[in-house]
């Protein structure tokens, strides 16, 4: 676990089990290239397109940018697709809340770009690009990386790297594949799927960097080892971003199927934010009995996403933080789609209204209909999903927060202390 | 893709720029929504109303509205 940000750290300081498949047990540095190759061999090419994918899928590897696709089915589409694909690693990382993939990359690269050429060589790809939110110097220091590697003769083919706006939808699929074909970072209208028509037309695998670096270790060490973590139907580990109750910021690789009072310190919570700002809340009392799996988290409406969890202190207005992230998710909308554009800024607007009860004001009671209304109006209807998780993640507040919404009613808020807890700026 | 299926109404949001003639020409398929962006229903369209459906699509001004026989992309 690495410690990234840190205040108010008590006593009896509460500390995750740590695995290390991907991040360096703590205290360890980095690997850099020498080391990675003594510590893991040369890349294990396979010789040829399509051997890999048995062992993906054997594995039973998931997506973990957060939608938990299957890893095989999506290189198998692209294999399918012909031509000559294109695979993308995306750690474009845009939610504020979640540093997984920056922290992957800086402290193991070479897994990732081993996992990219693998990748490459499981579709018959021809163009191999990065797609990451860094600056210039991270920037500089991994095109270094990659020269570095293509003179060593293990990359096959180089990897261009292509830096994302610092925008919370530069991720996104089709945002991405725009960004790489020489457009703007914004979300499409698509009619085919990217793995049959993504970057220039060509087919394209987009995978996030955390999954190419696993598909990386199934590819050396087998599928019966990545299975030895996580749950028989999960298996594996994904690295999490912690947003513990003290307001210090973890990052902890965990094995899927862990208790999520393992990961978080809930003693203090009054409620937990699973899977992000397109997430879930749900009750502390609630999310104490849940694990870090699809299969225990879906039917309470939530699914581990891309690992962001955070512990809202007792002290703090659900509807605030709520409010807060709506506004910033209404101002992160590219504005393309009208119900997107119309919707969102409405709802985070009643939002904020709901929670001013400035000299005991009461805000109207009509103002949950509203959301309810605009919610439904907004979902399914956007050319990505933004509106679809916008809408899960306030309308999970209004059932978690519906205590609260009765106090506000009433001309009352029951957050003793009002500096804004989850982070809006990366 | 799914194969051939019956033939469904799909809005291109991007392009849409709610104009609104769509609701005029095929209410029976399609409203507006408060903004006026269109609602579709989430039907095929049916054989009575194909004729009117292909008119709507070849008379939105957007060129937003389309009329697929084939899966949408996940």
């Amino acid at each position: 676990m690495t410690t990234i940000a840190q205040q108010g750290a008590t006593a009896d300081q509460f500390e995750p089990r740590p695995i290390s498949r991907l991040l360096p047990p703590p205290g360890r540095p980095a690997l850099d290239l020498a080391a990675h190759l003594r510590r893991h061999g040369q890349i294990p090419y396979r010789g040829r397109a399509g051997q890999l994918i048995e062992d993906v899928r054997a594995a039973g590897l998931t997506g973990r940018g957060g939608a938990a696709f299957p890893m095989h089915r999506k290189l198998s589409a692209v294999l399918a697709a012909g031509g000559r694909p294109v695979v993308v690693a995306n750690g474009a990382e845009g939610e504020p809340a979640s540093s997984k993939d920056k922290a992957l990359l800086l402290l193991n690269p070479h897994q990732v770009l081993d996992g990219i050429q693998l990748a490459a060589e499981a579709t018959g790809a021809s163009d191999a690009v990065l797609y990451v939110a860094l600056d210039a110097d991270k920037a500089h220091w991994l095109n270094h990386l990659i020269a570095q590697r293509s003179a060593a003769r293990l990359d096959r083919l180089e990897v261009r790297l292509f830096v994302a706006p610092p925008k919370f939808l530069a991720g996104q699929e089709s945002a991405l594949v725009r960004r790489i074909s020489g457009g703007p970072a914004l979300p499409a209208f698509a009619t085919r799927r990217v793995s049959e028509r993504g970057v220039e037309g060509s087919p394209t695998l987009v995978s996030n960097i955390e999954s190419l670096a696993h598909l990386s270790l199934i590819a050396r060490y087998g599928p019966a080892w990545f299975k030895s973590a996580g749950t028989p139907d999960e298996p594996g580990t994904m690295i999490c971003t912690l947003h513990q109750s003290d307001g210090r910021v973890d990052l902890a690789e965990a094995a899927l199927g862990t208790p999520l009072a393992d990961l978080l310190d809930l003693r203090e919570a009054g409620a937990v934010l699973i899977g992000g700002y397109h997430g879930a809340w749900l009750p502390a009392a609630g999310a104490a009995r849940l694990t870090l799996a699809n299969s225990a988290l879906r039917r309470h409406g939530a699914t581990v996403g891309a690992g962001v969890l955070a512990a809202l202190p007792a002290g703090r207005c659900g509807l605030a933080e709520t409010a807060r992230v709506a506004r910033y998710l209404a101002l992160e909308s590219a504005g393309q789609c009208g119900p997107c554009r119309n919707g969102l800024p409405r709802i985070a607007a009643a939002l904020a209204d709901l929670t001013d009860v400035t000299g005991g004001r009461r805000p109207d009671p009509a103002l949950v209909a509203d959301l309810d209304r605009w919610s439904g109006l907004v979902y399914k209807r956007g050319a990505c999903a933004h509106p679809d998780g916008t809408v899960r993640f306030v309308t999970s507040a209004l059932a978690t927060f519906e205590s609260e919404i009765t106090a506000h009613r009433r001309g009352r808020c029951t957050g003793t202390i009002t500096r804004p807890f989850l982070p809006l700026e990366r | 893709m799914n194969g051939k299926q019956e033939p469904k109404l799909r809005v291109n949001p991007v392009a849409c720029s709610g104009h609104g003639v769509c609701a005029e020409l095929l209410p029976e398929l399609i409203t507006l929504d408060e903004w006026g962006y269109p609602l579709l229903a989430d039907i095929p369209v049916p054989n009575h109303l194909a004729r009117q459906a292909r008119r709507t699509v070849t008379d939105c001004p957007a060129l937003a509205l389309l009329l697929t026989r084939s899966g949408t992309p996940g």
